[in-house]
């Protein structure tokens, strides 16, 4: 096989993968700018003859995605904060210490892993609804730290190994605490993971549908998944507004994922060398 | 409190808020869910709450729903899992040749992985919709279908749409993981290898693969159950139907929780998913264990 040959089949084969990524997207957008008047007509074509912003000036003006989007925006970023906060911790630990328990604590958070959310969702709705957390959107913050910091904790776990011990060792000969030598040598060095981690959180709790639907019921705290659902299935013929709003929902995770969809892969690589 | 003493505990105050939050949001509410499976639960029914053995087990036994939703399960994630992986792997391996503009590349890629569940859920399920989808008219026109219609309502169809946008959203997690794992494979191996005269494929065979596998072993059998667990799609496309035929076991629990209300038989089907998942995991794991005894 010649070289040039090879090359155009890699990059063939990248152009078949890139066209399968972004086709779906690129229809959402598409039929939320097509006009209300061209939508059945020229539903199936690749553009529409004309475009219109009018679909987003109604789900901003008309509907209820302006509360729901902002209810996804403190939910998600809280549960980014603290989970990142919980999670960086946990994560010195394991890379840092060794201790006894340490292959329960690994194996607790493994297991956290593993096993089906939805046999757990009863259980919770009983444990906050008394707590006055079900209706809250504190009530989500709290559930969303727990599912994801397990995973997080494994992801920072992988940034601190990437940080030779020797710079909080210096540090702590020369008199500071381990935590001050964490606060102020460590944390600033793991900023690129601490941001990764952050928006991988950020990114699950924005997309978070069933504990949403389940425990908040109330419109004033719906966020962004709950209130598309409902909003699908009461106006199921509103296309326009409904992949309008759909792309809303797509706005903030997909920006915080073009910023650090590179560190993924290098905290997933800097885990995979140390075996 | 003495100083050795604090340098003791210090790991474990760097682990209690995570622990400690783990504890009271996914396991207590994880064994108390599985006392549910043994109890006659309905929420809102002040009545119910009696303890009843094994009663939910026999009923599944005689539950057309949950042996058409443990079928749909193993379909829905052997297929799904099985294409993830096979393109995931494919362009993985297509990333790790460097080549100008493999980082936009890459971003664009990966880019569904940070499509919420719902939303790619929502979008595949207009993309089959006849009326402003392409997907019905393409596979009509490609003779697949006999008439551009909407599969998500045929019961015997249905269940490929799900699959379809599973696949679509799960490539890249299967992307990113092996391609790290790709990335930190020294690249002396594969000149030592070249220089010893082994072509590309004899390459990929004796060095790539091999090098890969324990990653491979231990994201297909996370991905394996994650997949299994993950009913979002099946309930933002189909809501399980129609009529129950594309349910897997976790929308199904759902659809018994909220829509019945019946939380204790819907742990009880929890549970029996539960074992499944642990059960397939352990098998895995001992797979594993005599294939690396014997290498």
């Amino acid at each position: 096989m010649s070289k040039t040959f090879t090359r155009a089949l890699h990059a063939l084969a990248l152009a078949a993968f890139v066209a399968f990524a972004l086709f779906p997207l690129f229809w959402l957008l598409k039929v939320s700018l097509t006009p209300d008047d061209l939508m059945y007509g020229e539903g199936v074509r690749l553009w529409p003859s004309r475009v219109t912003l009018d679909h987003y000036g109604a789900v901003l003006r008309h509907t209820q995605f302006p509360l729901f989007f902002r209810n996804s925006l403190i939910v998600s970023a809280a549960t980014g904060l603290f989970a990142t906060a919980a999670a960086s911790a946990a994560g010195y630990a394991f890379s840092r210490f060794r201790f006894r328990g340490k292959a329960w604590v690994v194996g607790v958070m493994l297991i956290s892993q593993m096993f089906p959310l939805v046999i757990i969702v009863a259980p919770i709705f009983r444990l906050l609804s008394p707590l006055g957390l079900t209706n809250s959107l504190t009530g989500l913050v709290v559930v969303y730290t727990a599912f994801n910091t397990p995973f997080a904790a494994f992801l920072m776990q992988s940034f601190f190994e990437a940080i030779p011990k020797d710079l909080e060792e210096a540090a702590m000969m020369d008199g500071a605490t381990r935590f001050q030598a964490l606060r102020r040598v460590i944390l600033p060095l793991t900023l690129p993971g601490l941001a990764a981690t952050g928006g991988f959180v950020f990114t699950a709790a924005w997309s978070e549908l069933l504990f949403s639907l389940m425990l908040n019921s109330s419109a004033a705290v719906s966020t962004f998944p709950a209130g598309l659902l409902g909003f699908v299935s009461k106006f199921s013929v509103d296309f326009g507004q409904m992949m309008a709003a759909g792309v809303l929902a797509l706005l903030p995770v997909g920006a915080f994922f073009l910023l650090i969809q590179r560190y993924l892969v290098q905290g997933l690589t800097a885990g995979a060398v140390k075996g | 409190m003495s100083r050795a003493l604090a340098l003791r505990l210090e790991p474990y105050f760097y682990t209690a808020p995570s622990l400690l939050l783990i504890a009271a949001i996914m396991l207590v509410p994880l064994v108390t869910g599985l006392s549910y499976a043994f109890h006659d639960l309905i929420l809102l029914d002040p009545l119910s709450g009696d303890f009843v053995g094994l009663d939910h087990f026999r009923e599944m036994l005689n539950d057309d729903g949950f042996w058409t939703a443990l079928r749909n399960t193993v379909v829905w994630t052997a297929v799904s899992v099985a294409l993830q992986f096979g393109f995931g792997l494919i362009l993985a391996l297509l990333l790790d040749r460097p080549f100008p503009g493999r980082g936009l590349v890459q971003a664009l890629v990966f880019l569904p992985w940070a499509v919420p569940g719902f939303l790619s859920g929502l979008t595949w399920a207009w993309l089959f919709n006849p009326v402003i989808g392409p997907l019905p008219h393409w596979l009509h026109g490609l003779g697949l279908l006999a008439t551009p219609e909407n599969i998500l309502s045929d019961p015997h169809l249905a269940l490929w749409g799900p699959i379809a946008a599973n696949v679509w959203w799960g490539i890249p997690f299967f992307a990113i993981t092996l391609l790290a794992a790709l990335q930190s494979i020294p690249k002396d191996i594969y000149e030592a290898a070249a220089m010893d005269g082994a072509g590309p494929l004899l390459r990929f065979r004796r060095v790539t693969l091999p090098l890969l596998a324990p990653t491979i072993a231990i994201t297909v059998m996370l991905r394996t159950v994650w997949v299994a667990n993950f009913a979002e799609l099946i309930v933002v496309m189909t809501k399980g139907g129609p009529a129950d035929a594309t349910q897997i076991l976790s929308s199904y629990i759902f659809t018994l929780a909220f829509q019945r209300l019946d939380f204790g038989y819907a742990s009880a089907v929890a549970a029996v998913l539960l074992l499944l998942l642990l059960a397939y995991a352990a098998a895995v794991m001992v797979l594993r264990h005599v294939m690396t005894e014997r290498a």
